[in-house]
């Protein structure tokens, strides 16, 4: 019985038309956000039947075929334990997403771009649901394609505004580029395996350079989803300058599918080579310290927060990278490890980066500003959304008491197996990557310190905090749901054990995978132990502050007063100040440029200072490089725009060249 | 029978070149129109059972190409005030040169096609190649909008030689069709001269490219 592919199927079917009774509404009328949020929540819930038809079917990969009129392929669906993962975050952002759009994004307040947002918003998310459950490479390019032209026009939800329309075309040309390359990598799949059914494994007769141009195709095609680092370049503006719900979306699962097509593609073969894990290891903790690096240095919250997500993306292809060298070497320890490390950080992952999205778009509501310098002090004008960013922001960095510690520790415990085994390890180079993800760690406490304690701790810097506050309790709902999943998560990692250990089954079906053993490899109980505890200390803390600060036993002076007599709030750390030992630290790799102010010969003059944050790849490479083209395609101008008379005469010396290649 | 054939294939080259070297307008028009007649009676030479149907488009062809069309660009001519000079943009005795080269390198070129028998033995290929040529060469080396529009008729004209190859696989209505074609695009043409020159009092094909963008 194949009950979960229908009530899937149903539920893919309700997001993708979710949107499409609005259009026939007045510009200025709730109605069709009402209906679509409804079909919304219908979809959701029946996602959520059949994810639970499937687990209490005991995660038993079903697979439905139809034969379809095209020339090639049929519309194969399947779902197994992978799909289903990644199928949990789609199913869940997207409905809070849509709640939170009721009151963040309004109808009546956005009458010229809600309907079209709420048209893409249910076609992307169908399509990603398509591009999960797709077993046919024909299928799976078309869902991806909606997905992808579907993000581009929710990126440019206000394309009134340049710097909207600038992010929407990096965005546009970078998914077409990822496009080519996942159609060859497909034709080539093809041509091994003889069809277009997925995921089948290649033979291993087929020749080394076949499958080095699959495997590299794909790390181009679905890296560029996932915002891998060179591949990065359209992932911080795009964040940046889609509304928040949209870029909670695009952060907490889009992102996602992207690492969803890394994952498949290691399993196409038995014994992949190793070069295959060492690549997926190198750049993921290359994109970890070097997305984290960038974060650090941004001057805009929600540029912060999409450098991170390249940083966590990062994470995740180390755990990849682990995983399929563990298939390399029949390490069923590294499998287990690695792959459910990854799969665990992505399902965290889609739990406090929509949070902190979310979160940025309450401030960006109350404040309409989204540098990081022009805000403070809104913990105290803003305290449900200050307390909620602030979970986030603590899973986020890992740290013990939440959940992204539990996802990043197997990766750490993964890591270092191959150091401490009692005989010389051949892997032991492995190990090497355990400092790259020490120092990711570090930093994203840098970064977030920075974030949280510039935009909610201190005094306020200008006047745009004046007048804000907590939104209502619809978007605040969401929010809190998702730092209940973090808190739920942190406390019950068994809920998520026997997914993971199946997910590393299907993948991986000729090595040992059961529960016992993963028990034994990573006593997550354990850990859940010492996250319970530390979660009770930490509110007891907090509450004690409360009453301390109730009781005001302290004396009421102004935060960061830094032994001043009279501070003023331009004399607080900024952000920007915060972050400046580190930027400098690293100036070759990021080249922060501070517009220093003149000085006066005598007197001191008016000055401002500015900073301006490039990104290294996208300003500094693609950007002078395609002008480089430009300018030298410019050359050709003049054969263009001729009158109609050498158009003619072109046609004659092309019409005399053919009859002369007819010729000879 | 070849010479039946090539005959008046050869006044067709012929006339070609004339087209090429002459500078009045009227004279360029009356060796269209006399291209025209001479390419209608072609089919009654080819055709070795001549039926009613042939002759009715031999002579609507030629109503249409030797009278209707000059008639409609002479009208043009006169009603817009067009100087009744050819403007060229390469020198007349050098266009000529460049169509004798066209002519020798089609006649050149026509036998290394892989043709049947009766596409070899006549001049057929070249005459028709060569007429092709010679509209372009018009078509690119001449200013004044209506010389393209002659242009254009000659490009037809070789098409329509090449089109003789083909007369037992095509249907005269086809041919009709094409024809029908070219008489509406020659007379909206016609018309779309009088409107420009109403409007912008130059008929020179370069201030057209100021329309753009």
């Amino acid at each position: 019985m194949n009950i979960a592919i229908y009530i899937m199927l149903a539920s893919t079917l309700s997001m993708a038309i979710s949107g499409v009774p609005g259009l026939l509404f007045s510009r200025r009328s709730m109605t069709g956000q009402w209906i679509a949020t409804l079909l919304n929540l219908l979809a959701t819930l029946l996602g959520i039947v059949a994810l639970l038809t499937f687990v209490s079917g005991g995660y038993h990969s079903e697979n439905m075929a139809w034969p379809w009129t095209l020339p090639w392929g049929g519309f194969a669906v399947g779902i197994d334990t992978i799909t289903v993962l990644f199928l949990m975050p789609i199913l869940g952002v997207f409905l809070l997403g849509s709640i939170y759009a009721m009151a963040y994004w309004k109808q009546t307040q956005h009458p010229d771009n809600g309907r079209k947002l709420r048209f893409c918003w249910g076609l992307m998310n169908a399509g990603m649901m398509m591009v999960v459950l797709a077993r046919d490479g024909v299928l799976f390019l078309m869902a991806w394609e909606i997905m992808a032209l579907a993000a581009f026009f929710l990126i440019t939800t206000e394309d009134h505004n340049p710097c909207v329309r600038e992010a929407g075309w990096i965005y546009l040309i970078a998914a077409h580029i990822g496009m080519i390359a996942l159609v060859a990598m497909f034709v080539l799949l093809r041509l091994t395996a003889g069809s277009f059914e997925l995921w089948m494994t290649i033979p291993s007769s087929v020749p080394q350079g076949m499958t080095a141009a699959i495997f590299l195709l794909a790390l181009a095609g679905f890296g560029l989803k996932a915002g891998i680092m060179p591949l990065h370049v359209w992932l911080p503006g795009a964040h940046a300058n889609a509304p928040s719900h949209v870029s909670a979306l695009f952060s907490g699962v889009m992102l996602n599918v992207g690492i969803y097509g890394l994952v498949r593609i290691g399993e196409i073969m038995t014994v992949p080579p190793l070069w295959w894990g060492a690549t997926l290891l190198i750049i993921g903790a290359g994109s970890a310290v070097a997305g984290m690096i960038f974060a650090v240095c941004q001057n805009d919250y929600k540029g912060l927060l999409a450098y991170s997500s390249i940083e966590n993306m990062g994470i995740i292809c180390i755990g990849l990278g682990l995983a399929t060298i563990g298939r390399t070497c029949h390490r069923s320890d590294l499998v287990l490890l690695g792959l459910g490390g990854a799969l665990f950080h992505i399902l965290n992952h889609s739990l406090f980066k929509p949070l902190l999205f979310l979160g940025a778009g309450n401030i960006l509501h109350a404040t309409n500003t989204r540098k990081i310098d022009a805000l403070g002090g809104l913990a105290g004008k803003m305290p449900v959304t200050a307390g909620l960013f602030f979970m986030g922001s603590l899973a986020i960095c890992g740290l013990p008491g939440l959940n992204g510690f539990l996802s990043e520790w197997l990766i750490y415990l993964g890591l270092l197996r191959t150091a401490i085994a009692a005989h010389v390890d051949t892997l032991v180079w492995i190990s090497l990557a355990v400092p790259a993800l020490a120092i990711t760690g570090a930093l994203a406490v840098a970064g977030f310190v920075k974030l949280f304690g510039s935009v909610f701790l201190g005094n306020k810097r200008s006047a745009e905090v004046d007048h804000a506050h907590d939104p209502g309790a619809g978007t605040l709902a969401p929010l809190a749901i998702l730092a209940l999943g973090c808190v739920a998560l942190a406390l019950f990692p068994e809920l998520i054990i026997p997914l993971l250990v199946s997910a590393a089954h299907a993948w991986a079906p000729q090595m040992i995978a059961s529960t016992a053993s993963f028990g034994s490899l990573a006593p997550l109980q354990e850990m859940a132990k010492l996250n319970v505890g530390l979660l009770i200390g930490g509110t007891a803390f907090l509450l004690l502050l409360g009453i301390v600060r109730q009781q005001k036993l302290r004396a009421a002076i102004p935060t960061w007063s830094c032994g001043f007599a009279r501070p003023v709030a331009r004399m607080q750390y900024t952000g920007a100040s915060f972050s400046r030992m580190l930027a400098q630290l690293f100036t070759w790799m990021i080249p922060v440029k501070p517009a220093v102010p003149p000085e006066g010969r005598y007197v001191p003059q008016p000055a401002q200072w500015t900073q301006d944050v490039p990104d290294t790849v996208l300003d500094r490479g693609l950007i002078p490089g395609f002008a480089l083209v430009q300018r030298l395609l410019e050359r050709f101008r003049p054969l263009q725009n001729k009158p109609v008379n050498v158009y003619l005469a072109y046609m004659l010396a092309i019409l005399l060249l053919l009859l002369l290649a007819l010729c000879f | 029978m070849h010479w039946s054939i090539n005959t008046p294939l050869v006044i067709v080259l012929l006339l070609n070149l004339f087209m090429l070297s002459v500078s009045r307008m009227r004279s360029l028009i009356y060796s269209a129109a006399a291209q025209g007649v001479i390419l209608s009676a072609l089919p009654l030479l080819l055709e070795k059972r001549i039926d009613s149907m042939i002759i009715i488009v031999a002579l609507v062809t030629a109503a249409i190409k030797g009278l209707l069309i000059p008639q409609m660009l002479h009208k043009a001519l006169r009603d817009a005030q067009i100087k009744r000079e050819v403007e060229p943009l390469i020198g007349f005795l050098p266009t000529m040169l460049l169509g004798a080269l066209g002519t020798a390198v089609s006649i050149t070129f026509a036998a290394y096609l892989p043709m049947t028998q009766t596409g070899s033995s006549t001049l057929i290929i070249p005459a028709s190649f060569s007429t092709v040529l010679t509209g372009f060469l018009l078509l690119t080396t001449r200013y004044k909008a209506i010389t393209q529009v002659i242009g254009y008729l000659i490009l037809e004209n070789g098409i329509y030689i090449f089109g003789m190859l083909l007369l037992a696989a095509v249907p005269f209505l086809v041919e009709l069709g094409i024809l029908l074609d070219l008489f509406v695009g020659i007379f909206v043409v016609s018309i779309i001269l009088n409107h420009i020159n109403e409007a912008f009092s130059s008929l020179d094909t370069r201030q057209l490219t100021a329309l753009k963008e």
